[in-house]
């Protein structure tokens, strides 16, 4: 069949030129660019700070016994929400949005891929926990200067660094969602089934069944995690988080991550 | 700065072999094997279905193969370093995200391959992407507009291979003309050119080898010249059914098309002579040229509901 014929043109055939892989950094800085260009992106980041100023101004008229603490919360409740969305969309609009027809091309290795998403989605986590903790800060002294009262501190760094964790466990638990299921609607519901559904069905649960009481701290990682928010965390918290997480979010990361890469990108 | 082979006369820059796809028991690609050449523009081929976008998806690595291989210069796509300067791919010009730009999305095509800012630029340039254009979001882009922003995504790494799915969908005619003569030009300087269509016309203008696919399977692949010069003979009468019914006679299978013409592999001296012993009347016979590359891919597009008169069907 295949006849060999001269070609037609006289240029030499060219052939292959890269030589140096792309390197991690830049497929995390190009993440980082993606969550911010398009207007999803951009909005839900920017409307998570313009809320947590609004909540930092709630606060400082409205609550009588200004803390700290208090501001803490009250920017640290929108985040909870905000942050997890950011992690399902950076892997789910490569399936939703098809993007990743083109990214899966120019990065043929859907680990590095998504191990790039995972450092980017947690380097916006940090810095926008960072940014809350300044702002929450910034309104209590602002706060108690203008009511008067006596500026409280009351949160540890200890009981800082947890809650840190526990963002940034409701983010991974959002990627983790965004990797098993690929599709952006599909993952945000299964989130608030995982946030508002799930956390009432156990307590109901637990109300009615004694054997399911004394279980429930080990399989209830929503409830495991939103503990991190307040301080003093036993070794039988700890322990919960462990077990909890590995059934929750690490073994459907993996199965998410394995199904993830055999998939068909289309 | 470029590599440039010494001994790159037809080169296999794509190869595929006995390749296979299959959905669930649906056979989409079924044991494809083909190459494309260096200097060369291949067209693939193939109606509706045919698995011509499944064999491309392979090609990348989007898609796994149930069996076979697939390699550009001799390695799996997904060993080159950074594909992006190698190899050029357009599969689908839709898929971008809605709400970016056209800059935004070459911005990062060339950030992503590591190339200066001034490549986007460049290719906007070379693409016809007017500023404004280039500022649009993606959603509110023409179809030919994406397809434009595609091309230019595929150049931007000034790769030696390009792989690309109906690039010509959605372009009007100056479009399609200028795509004609860039795919052209790539080839002319060394590039490996394979595209894809389902329209034999739009194919054999640019196109130096052709791979034609139907049902997943490979059914014709060699040089234009080749395959078109293979056309057998054209033959117009009255009497269709009774000249199939000769050549059949003499052992010589042909076809009736559905205007009522005559197409058969013999040449035409041999179709006169047996219409002659027939009495039959001619009005038309000659050789079949370019007709009957098309006659084939018409079969192959009206396979499902094969066309009733064939010579057997004729003759009963
Ligand atoms: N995920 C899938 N599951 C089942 N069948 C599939 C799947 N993907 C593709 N197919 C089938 O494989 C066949 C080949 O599809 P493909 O998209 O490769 O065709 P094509 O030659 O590109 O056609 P077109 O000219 O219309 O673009 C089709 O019958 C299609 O329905
Ligand atoms: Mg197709």
């Amino acid at each position: 069949m295949t006849t060999t014929m001269e070609r037609t043109s006289a240029a030499p055939a060219r052939s292959l030129r890269s030589t140096e892989q792309i390197p991690t950094r830049r497929i995390i800085g190009v993440e980082l660019q993606k969550m911010f260009d398009t207007r999803s992106g951009f909005w839900l980041l920017v409307g998570g700070a313009i809320v947590s100023v609004i909540a930092t101004i709630i606060t400082a008229f409205a609550d009588p016994h200004l803390s700290y603490g208090a501001f803490a919360a009250a920017i640290g409740a929108p985040l909870s929400i905000i942050l997890p969305m950011t992690g399902i969309l950076a892997v789910t609009s490569e399936w939703s949005q098809r993007t990743g027809l083109t990214t899966f091309t120019m990065v043929p290795h859907r680990g590095r891929v998504i191990a790039a998403k995972l450092a980017a989605t947690m380097l916006v986590g940090l810095a926008s926990i960072a940014i809350a903790f300044s702002v929450g800060a910034l309104g209590n002294v602002i706060g108690s200067a203008i009511t008067g009262h006596r500026t409280v501190w009351d949160i540890s760094i200890g009981n800082a660094l947890t809650i840190f964790l526990a963002d940034g466990l409701g983010m991974l638990m959002g990627f983790m969602l965004g990797v098993l299921i690929r599709s952006s609607s599909g993952a945000i519901v299964a989130y608030f089934v995982y946030a508002l559904v799930l956390p009432a069905a156990f307590g109901a649960l637990a109300a009615f069944q004694a054997w399911f009481r004394h279980a429930q701290g080990w399989v209830d990682f929503h409830d495991a995690s939103t503990r991190l928010y307040d301080s003093g965390m036993g070794g039988s918290d700890w322990a919960h988080l462990a077990v909890a997480g590995l059934i929750w979010l690490m073994i459907p990361l993996a199965i998410g991550l394995f199904t993830l890469s055999r998939s068909e990108v289309k | 700065m470029r590599r440039v082979a010494l001994h790159g006369e037809d080169q296999d820059m794509i190869s595929i072999e006995n390749l296979s796809k299959t959905y669930g028991g649906f056979e989409a690609v079924d044991d494809v094997t083909f190459t494309a050449r260096a200097g060369r523009v291949t067209g693939f081929l193939g109606p509706n279905g045919a698995g011509k976008s499944t064999t491309m998806r392979i090609m990348v690595g989007l898609t796994p193969p149930t069996s076979g291989t697939a390699l550009i210069d001799g390695r799996p796509f997904a060993e080159l370093p950074n594909p992006g300067l190698d190899v050029g791919v357009l599969l689908d010009a839709s898929a971008q995200h809605a709400g970016r730009t056209g800059r935004e999305i070459l911005a990062l095509a060339a950030r992503t391959i590591g190339l200066p800012r001034i490549r986007v630029e460049e290719m906007l340039h070379r693409v016809s992407l007017s500023d404004s254009e280039a500022e649009r979001r993606v959603k509110n882009y023409s179809l030919g507009m994406r397809q434009r922003l595609g091309i230019a995504a595929a150049l931007i790494g000034d790769p030696a291979v390009l792989i690309l799915d109906e690039p010509a969908n959605g372009l009007d005619p100056a479009g399609i003309r200028w795509m004609r003569d860039l795919l052209r030009e790539y080839a002319d300087q060394g590039g490996t050119v394979l595209l894809s269509s389902h329209l034999l016309h739009e194919i054999e203008v640019v196109a130096d080898d052709l791979v034609v696919i139907g049902n997943g399977r490979i059914v014709a692949s060699g040089t234009k010249e080749d395959l078109l010069a293979a056309a057998g003979t054209f033959i117009r009468t009255r009497d269709a059914a009774g000249l199939a019914r000769a050549l059949s006679a003499a052992g010589i299978s042909s076809s009736v098309t559905s205007e009522g013409a005559v197409r058969t592999d013999a040449d035409p001296e041999q179709v006169g002579l047996i219409a002659l012993e027939a009495r039959i009347a001619l009005t038309e016979l000659r050789a079949a040229d370019g007709a009957g590359l098309e006659e084939m891919f018409l079969e192959l597009t009206a396979e499902p509901q094969r066309d009733p008169i064939s010579s057997e069907g004729a003759a009963a």
